[in-house]
């Protein structure tokens, strides 16, 4: 018999926030985390915002001691875990520690470290590289550090798959609570790769904004890259029951595809499979569904294909639904995306109000979906989907429901 | 004048099959099967080629560089030669 699936924590580093509450507030405020980048040199960058952790000081959360080991990525990863863990009142004790699963989705891990132990040596000549190099820039290092640093001794390990990394984290953790292989996960995402170097190559990809992130709006012009992190706490119903825990919603429903078709290119036949695959296993009609959380990177060839998908997935029930980006705030934070936009999704359904799309300008006739432009709005949502679709043609899809 | 004109054709014609390279300035990119990251591919040739910053981004692709010849035009108004 499958166990439900039942979230009650959750922690997040973001661009419009340091922690879970803030965020929150500011997502449905419209509030804009995309800025000119301060963490890196922008003279040699033609595209110059990005979404950064503003204000970022590890040593509010660690001593020097502990983060010295951790890059930028890791260090968040732990800081949203332990707000996650502290929110769902969850204490690792009595053999629990050793049943408690983390998976973490991160796309590329340690990128600073990388970027600046190649300058070190190629551009400063330096003899040698800081012995922590290796385990700083290890693309699994969030997890471990999460593990260390929360006590948590069950199966742990990071998913990599660029920009759906932490929607199969979850979607995986998910699969694993409900199987009854553990009874608890802290899952989630975390990525920081705003380094020169990263940046150099994503603006040779071509598909950046110069301006700023425009999902579904006319005159978009690409995606912004954003950096954060976000954990939930999932466990299982009797677990959360026999602790009385505060429930904050359910998760249902995973669904994942791989297009096998073009490198980069989006394709609205693997992103309806995902979907429908989410639908299917949560036990959802597409008529349940009155909100997705989109992956809306602001890219041309995504909010199109997007749009497409959604439509054919919902039929006529596609015009009476609402799909926003919050990557119209927070930018595109790549491995911590999806981790990012489940909690905004999870939010959306406690509190009744969902988040805009920002910077949203006028209709692009090949989006017409209800993006909820610019002002966030009231509206019940008892169920809805949060999507990611990542280069290489990887498609997730999470379903989730109001607890009841 | 020619110079440019086939440089251009050249780093075009390289990403298609060799019986599909004989070009025409009419030619659309999309036809002959150029497709985006191709099309990026491109871009990053022709400015190793001729050591220019062509300012290009793949959501307005659509609009920009639609031929052969657009592509040639507009590599010659950024080299400022013919």
């Amino acid at each position: 018999m499958p166990h439900r699936v039942v979230v009650t924590g959750w922690g997040v580093l973001s661009s419009i926030g340091h922690d879970a509450a803030s965020y929150w507030a500011n997502l449905t405020k419209g509030i804009c985390g995309i800025a000119p980048a301060l963490t890196i040199p922008t003279e040699l960058l033609t595209q110059k915002v990005v979404a950064e952790v503003k204000d970022y000081d590890p040593l509010r959360y660690f001593d020097d001691r502990a983060s010295a080991p951790m890059d930028r990525v890791a260090q968040f990863g732990v800081i949203a875990a332990r707000e996650a863990i502290a929110h769902s009142g969850l204490t690792f004790e009595g053999g629990l520690s050793e049943q408690t699963a983390t998976i973490i989705g991160c796309g590329v891990g340690g990128q600073s470290t990388q970027d600046e132990n190649y300058k070190r040596l190629y551009g400063d000549k330096a003899r040698r590289l800081h012995p922590l190099t290796i385990p700083k820039l290890m693309v699994n290092a969030p997890a471990s550090q999460i593990s260390m640093s929360c006590g948590l001794r069950g199966p742990a390990f990071v998913i990599a798959s660029a920009c759906a990394s932490a929607t199969h984290a979850i979607g995986l953790a998910f699969h694993m609570v409900r199987s009854g292989s553990v009874p608890v996960a802290v899952t989630g995402g975390a990525e920081a790769c705003i380094a020169f170097g990263t940046m150099k190559g994503w603006e040779a990809l071509r598909v950046l904004a110069p301006d700023t992130c425009r999902p579904f709006s006319r005159d978009r012009k690409g995606l912004v890259i954003g950096e954060g992190a976000a954990a939930i706490v999932i466990e299982s119903l009797d677990h959360a029951k026999k602790r009385s825990a505060n429930i904050l919603g359910e998760i249902v429903g995973f669904g994942m595809t791989a297009d096998a078709g073009d490198l980069l290119s989006p394709d609205a036949g693997g992103m309806l499979r995902a979907i429908n695959g989410a639908l299917t296993d949560g036990g959802l009609n597409a008529s349940d569904v009155q909100y997705v959380n989109a992956h809306g990177t602001g890219t041309a060839a995504n909010d199109e294909t997007e749009t497409d998908a959604l439509k054919r997935a919902f039929g006529d029930h596609a015009g009476k639904l609402v799909m926003s980006s919050n990557k119209s705030m927070i930018g595109h934070a790549l491995g911590a995306a999806g981790a990012l936009e489940m909690v905004a999704t999870l939010m959306t359904i406690r509190e009744g109000i969902v988040p805009p799309t920002i910077n949203y300008l006028g209709q692009d006739p090949a989006c017409d979906i209800d993006c909820v432009p610019n002002e966030a709005r009231q509206m019940q949502v008892d169920a809805a989907l949060s999507n990611s679709f990542a280069f290489g043609g990887l498609n997730a899809v999470l379903a989730a429901k109001r607890f009841s | 004048m020619a110079d440019i004109t086939a440089d251009v054709v050249a780093i075009i014609a390289k990403k298609l099959p060799p019986d599909k390279r004989n070009l025409q300035m009419s030619d659309r990119l999309d036809e002959i099967g150029i497709d985006s990251l191709m099309g990026v591919e491109m871009i990053f040739d022709l400015e190793e080629k001729f050591d220019i910053q062509i300012p290009f981004n793949a959501n307005d692709a659509k609009l920009e560089f639609e031929t052969v010849g657009a592509v040639v035009e507009a590599i010659k108004k950024i080299t400022g030669k013919s």
